[in-house]
C-alpha cells in the first residue's frame, strides 16, 4: 500500500527546483516536460530530468515524469529518457482514448526490453483533461495493468466544457470529479484531484481539499510546496479513527496467528475491506 | 561527437550552471570554470565536466562554465545539453549517458 496524497509538479527545466524539492517530502513528485517547459528548452529539460532521476535525489518519494502528449513531436524522446532513467510512473497528458494508452504501453515495453529494465516495471498515470477523456475514463483506467493512478486536470477540462472555475462548491467540476473517481475505483487504482492554482488562497485550497477528500480521492496534484503540509494535515485521520484502526489490525493479526478464518472485534465480525481500510488509516497517521 | 558551432545550456540562476561550448582548433578540451564555490568544489566541477564530455565523445572544444552552486547532476545535464546543441546532434542516446 502506498500513500498518494500529494503529487507536486516541478518544471523540468528549472534546475533549482529539481535540485531541492525533495526537502518538502511530497508523496510523489512529477517532473514536468510538458506545459511548464518552453519549446526551446524541451531538450535541456530532458537532460535535467534524466540526471536528476539517475542521481536518485528523491529517495523514497515516488517519481513521475509528465511527458508531452502523443500528438506532439516530443513524446517519444521524453519517454525514452524517462524509462531509461528509471522513472517509476509516466504521466500521459490529455488522455482521451484507450488506443493512446495502448500505444504508450507498447512503446514503454520496447524501451524496457532495450535497456534491460524488467518488463512492466514502468507504471502509467493517465491525466484526464477533456470531456472525451472523462467519458472514456473507465476504459482508460482499465486499459493496462501498468495503470496505477488517474488524475483529473481541471484547467483544460473546463476550457473544453466552455466554462471556468467558480468558488464554493465548484459545480462545474462535480461530474468530472465523480466520474474520474468512479473510474479509478472500478479499476482498483488511485485518483488525484485537480491542482489548485491560487497558491496564496489557503482557505480556498483547503475547501477544495475537503471536497476531494470527502469524495474519496487519494490526493491532489499540487503546484507549490506550501500546499503539501496543508494537504497532509487535512488528510490526517482523527485520533478516534486511529485508535479504532489499531484495534482492527490487532484483531486481524490475532486471528491470523490463531489460524482463524473469521476476524472479530468486540463481538462483531470484521470483513477484509475493513481491515484494509484500517491499515490505510494507520499509514496515513504514520505519515501525517 | 564533433563540436560544430557554439552550444549554450543553463542559466545564471542560483543552483544552476551556464555552459558554453565552442569549437576548438586543436584536439583538446580547453576548460574555463568560474564558480562561487570554486575553493571547495572547483576540482570536482572540472572532473564532472571532463567526465561528461568524455561520455559524450567530445575530444576538442572550448568549454566555459559559470557555476552558481549547481549539483553534480545539474552540471552533467547542462554539459550534455550544450554539447548536443553544439554538435547539431538531435538523436540523443540516453542509454550511452547512463
Amino acid at each position: 500500500m502506498r500513500l498518494r496524497r500529494s503529487m507536486m509538479f516541478i518544471p523540468g527545466a528549472n534546475a533549482g527546483m529539481l535540485s531541492n524539492s525533495y526537502i518538502y517530502k511530497p508523496d510523489s513528485v512529477m517532473f514536468d516536460l510538458e506545459d511548464s517547459v518552453s519549446l526551446t528548452e524541451k531538450d535541456s529539460a530532458r537532460f535535467l530530468v534524466f540526471n536528476t532521476l539517475k542521481e536518485n535525489l528523491y529517495g523514497d518519494i515516488e517519481t513521475v515524469v509528465r511527458i508531452n502528449g502523443v500528438e506532439t513531436p516530443f513524446w517519444e524522446d521524453d519517454l525514452d529518457m524517462a524509462v531509461r532513467a528509471g522513472v517509476q510512473i509516466v504521466r500521459l497528458p490529455k488522455t482521451e482514448t484507450v488506443e493512446e494508452v495502448k500505444e504508450l504501453e507498447q512503446r514503454i515495453e520496447k524501451i524496457e526490453k532495450d535497456c534491460g529494465r524488467t518488463i512492466g516495471d514502468t507504471k502509467i498515470m493517465a491525466a484526464i483533461e477533456s470531456a472525451c477523456g472523462v467519458v472514456n475514463s473507465v476504459a482508460i483506467a482499465k486499459a493496462t495493468p501498468r495503470m496505477v493512478a488517474i488524475a483529473l486536470a481541471g484547467f483544460d477540462y473546463l476550457v473544453d466544457m466552455q466554462t471556468s472555475r467558480s468558488s464554493g462548491s465548484e459545480p462545474e467540476l462535480f461530474y468530472a470529479r465523480a466520474a474520474v473517481l468512479h473510474a479509478a475505483r472500478a479499476a482498483k487504482i488511485d485518483a488525484f484531484d485537480v491542482a489548485y492554482g491560487n497558491v496564496n488562497d489557503e482557505e480556498g485550497f483547503l475547501r477544495e481539499v475537503e471536497i476531494a477528500k470527502n469524495l474519496g480521492y487519494n490526493g491532489k496534484s499540487l503546484i507549490h510546496p506550501r500546499q503539501i503540509e496543508l494537504l497532509h494535515k487535512a488528510y490526517a485521520p482523527a485520533q478516534k479513527d486511529v485508535d479504532h484502526a489499531r484495534k482492527v489490525v490487532a484483531a486481524a493479526e490475532d486471528a491470523e496467528q490463531k489460524g482463524l478464518g473469521v476476524i472479530s472485534l468486540d463481538g462483531k465480525m470484521i470483513d477484509p475491506p475493513v481491515v484494509h481500510e484500517a491499515q490505510r488509516v494507520l499509514l496515513l497517521a504514520e505519515h501525517s | 561527437m564533433k563540436i560544430k558551432k557554439r552550444g549554450i545550456a543553463g542559466t545564471l540562476e542560483s543552483s544552476d550552471v551556464m555552459v558554453v561550448i565552442n569549437p576548438h582548433d586543436s584536439q583538446e578540451i580547453k576548460l574555463i570554470v568560474q564558480s562561487k564555490v570554486e575553493k571547495q568544489f572547483g576540482s570536482s566541477i572540472r572532473k564532472t565536466v571532463k567526465d561528461t564530455l568524455e561520455k559524450c565523445g567530445v575530444v576538442s572544444a572550448v568549454v566555459d562554465v559559470r557555476d552558481q552552486g549547481a549539483l553534480d547532476c545539474v552540471i552533467k545535464a547542462r554539459v550534455e545539453a550544450a554539447a548536443y546543441r553544439a554538435s547539431d546532434e538531435k538523436n540523443v542516446k540516453f542509454g550511452d549517458l547512463s
